[in-house]
């Protein structure tokens, strides 16, 4: 298992199109990918799960894979958060 | 079968003339559904049909997606498109789309009583953040339930958009009107709706015939059977016998050759037969309409509608987005002017305020909305500052109520322009700066205003709305809503004389300005600029070019001495007809 911390730091937060492009990345891994945030912790490769949390510009939250392509994942999903997704 | 079976009677079924032209096509009914669910208990031996239910809708929601997200890409690109690509994965969402299915099992229950429940559980839950984009979410996850619900009820989306259709509903917005011209439409048809609707100002714009405010159509009319739209009239038959068809297909080719004579007016400037020059533009929404104003030889661009940006969008476009769309329209219309309008929210418009409004058309609106977000504000000044640089490109402020407002954009301007300054980037320094006037304040003291601009434009939709407290988009009192009301011209007068100094010059962006019954009045009460729809252009520019200055003054006397709309309107209506026989008056 692999955590790791990660900002929101595009303006809009993890809105509907952001949320997409994290269930898709997920969805090319093999582990399993859970986000918490504020003590509650919802399942990664469900866009409904991260449409749900209330992750406005600035919030932090705990990026969880476990699996056998954990780290690539990781990787994956890190880099994915630093574009801001592509949003201003 | 009866005789009366197979040719019903002719019906024809008054509305209100939205957007020109003549068309006789087969109807395409479309309803935008509205779904009531009802609780009801499944029996055990049910259950198992319940969940197929549930599956079919679940893969008819699904197709449908799939090809409202190929026209998306077409239309608005793919960034914008992944909106309905969210909305698919929602349909294919584990966590989701397994507990509807265990909850069916389960539960015994309806399948649209759990999908409602189910998908109201998040909405609530994404609500409760005070995260302001949150109802932007809590609606996409309301389309794809309506989906599923129409869906479940079996009901067919319009699916079949091929071909050639005559759409009708009982309302649309404005996005329905843009999603649907990638179709080919021949004419809209709602049962809701005024003329000045943003639905029926995009169909002008787009050059589709429609009708608006035609009471219970939806309930007369099948999937295609050929019917008649009269956009100039507002009038649609139905059952339409063989003589009317021949009837309308002969008025339609006399409006088409008519529309090829002017033409020919393209090249030539908007001048009244004694040297009087207007300056005659048009007023655009889409960057697609840049070519269609050169065609119809509009003197630049009097209203750019930059809110139209907005549209499909979840967050304020960046100021390196909007200046890439500003920048394409002052290249697009050089060596023309154009004006370019700041957001316009609020009201009936795209974004509205992220708190419930109860009379938002009195709410948070135009400048009042961007001068509350000066960051947003500053964004989309630099972002039109930036694209000044052909030095043919001017600002206008849209809602203005009071002096002090156009004060403090223009300071959050001169901020803008320090800003640009300070990167080392260059603007037009002498950039010209306008205000709207569309709220009767605004107009009573339009002399002040004067001071603080370049220029006036009167939107007139608002103005009259405000002035005669008629909503406009209400089919109940939109009859009241009067351009020709005694009321209304007194105040055009005003706004004109008062407004007009040595270096200001006063204009119209309304749908008043493109009405062709108006414009002899217009010019003669002094009207220095007209900002219409592309498609009325010519028939404006012909209108002024065909009379006299002078003449079009006695015209404004006159009409300022009469007490009533009835009599106004009678009295230009007689005038057109011998002025211009060939022009149609709605």
């Amino acid at each position: 298992m692999i955590e790791r911390e990660v900002t929101i730091r595009n303006r809009a937060g993890l809105h509907t199109r952001p949320a997409a492009s994290i269930v898709k990345t997920a969805a090319k891994f093999k582990s399993e990918f859970w986000i918490e945030k504020d003590g509650m912790e919802i399942n990664g490769k469900s866009i409904i799960g991260v449409m749900t949390l209330a992750a406005e510009q600035g919030s932090t939250l705990l990026l969880r894979f476990d699996g056998p392509d954990e780290n690539e994942a990781l990787t994956a999903m890190e880099q994915l958060f630093e574009s801001g997704f592509g949003e201003p | 079968m009866n005789h009366a079976e197979q040719h019903p009677h002719e019906v024809k079924l008054r509305g209100i003339p939205g957007s020109p032209g003549i068309v006789i096509g087969p109807s395409f009914l479309f309803f935008k559904h509205d779904p009531t669910v009802q609780v009801r208990d499944i029996p055990a031996e049910l259950v198992d049909h319940e969940v197929e239910r549930l599956q079919n809708a679940v893969a008819r929601s699904k197709k449908e997606l799939t090809k409202i997200l190929g026209y998306a890409e077409q239309k608005l690109g793919a960034d914008q498109a992944r909106i309905f690509e969210a909305q698919f994965m929602l349909l294919e969402d584990p966590v989701l789309i397994d507990a509807l299915f265990e909850r069916v099992k389960n539960e015994r229950k309806n399948a649209e009583a759990l999908v409602e429940e189910e998908f109201g559980k998040y909405q609530r839950i994404i609500l409760s953040s005070k995260d302001e984009y949150a109802r932007e979410r809590a609606n996409d996850l309301e389309d794809i339930r309506n989906r599923i619900l129409r869906n479940l009820e079996e009901q067919k989306l319009v699916s079949r958009i091929e071909g050639s259709h005559i759409i009708i509903s009982r309302n649309l917005a404005a996005a329905d009107v843009l999603v649907f011209s990638r179709n080919d439409v021949l004419a809209y048809v709602t049962e809701a709706g005024g003329a000045t609707s943003h639905m029926a100002l995009l169909a002008r714009a787009l050059k589709i015939p429609a009708v608006v405010g035609v009471h219970q159509i939806c309930n007369q009319v099948q999937f295609g059977e050929t019917i008649i739209v009269d956009g100039y009239n507002g009038l649609v038959v139905l059952h339409p016998s063989p003589e009317t068809i021949r009837h309308f297909e002969k008025k339609r080719a006399q409006y088409l050759s008519f529309e090829e004579t002017l033409s020919n007016l393209r090249d030539l400037p908007a001048e009244t037969l004694d040297g009087h020059r207007v300056q005659l533009s048009a007023n655009v929404e889409l960057e697609q309409e840049l070519d269609f104003l050169k065609i119809q030889g509009a003197d630049g661009i009097g209203l750019y509608r930059s809110e139209s940006m907005l549209l499909g969008k979840e967050v304020f476009p960046s100021e390196d987005e909007q200046y890439d769309r500003y920048r394409r329209i002052a290249e697009g219309v050089f060596p023309k002017q154009a004006i370019i309008r700041t957001f316009d929210i609020g009201g009936d418009k795209f974004m509205a305020a992220p708190t419930h409004e109860n009379n938002p058309f009195l709410g948070w609106r135009g400048i009042r909305a961007m001068l509350d977000r000066p960051q947003l504000f500053l964004d989309q000044l630099r972002a039109i500052l930036r694209a000044s640089t052909l030095k043919n490109i001017s600002i206008m402020f849209p809602m203005v109520t009071n002096l002090k407002e156009v004060q403090l954009a223009k300071q959050l301007l001169a901020q803008a322009k320090d800003d640009l300054r300070s990167r080392g980037l260059i603007f037009d320094e002498s950039i010209k700066v306008g205000a709207m006037v569309e709220v009767p304040a605004a107009a009573v003291i339009a002399d002040h205003l004067a001071k603080e601009v370049d220029f006036l434009s009167i939107g007139t939709n608002d103005l009259i709305q405000y002035l005669l407290a008629v909503d406009r988009g209400n089919d109940i009192v939109s009859d009241l809503y009067q351009e020709f009301h005694p009321a209304v011209i007194r105040f055009l007068r005003r706004i004109i004389e008062r407004g007009k100094k040595p270096h200001v010059w006063v204009g119209m962006c309304g749908e008043m300005a493109g009405d062709p019954l108006a414009t002899i009045l217009l010019i003669g009460l002094g009207l220095d600029e007209f900002s219409v729809v592309p498609a009325v252009l010519p028939e404006i520019k012909k209108i002024i070019r065909s009379i006299h200055y002078t003449e079009a003054c006695h015209v404004a006397e006159r009409v300022l001495g009469m007490e009533t709309e009835d009599e106004i309107k009678a009295f230009l209506r007689h005038l057109m007809k011998l002025k211009f026989p060939e022009i149609p008056i709605g």
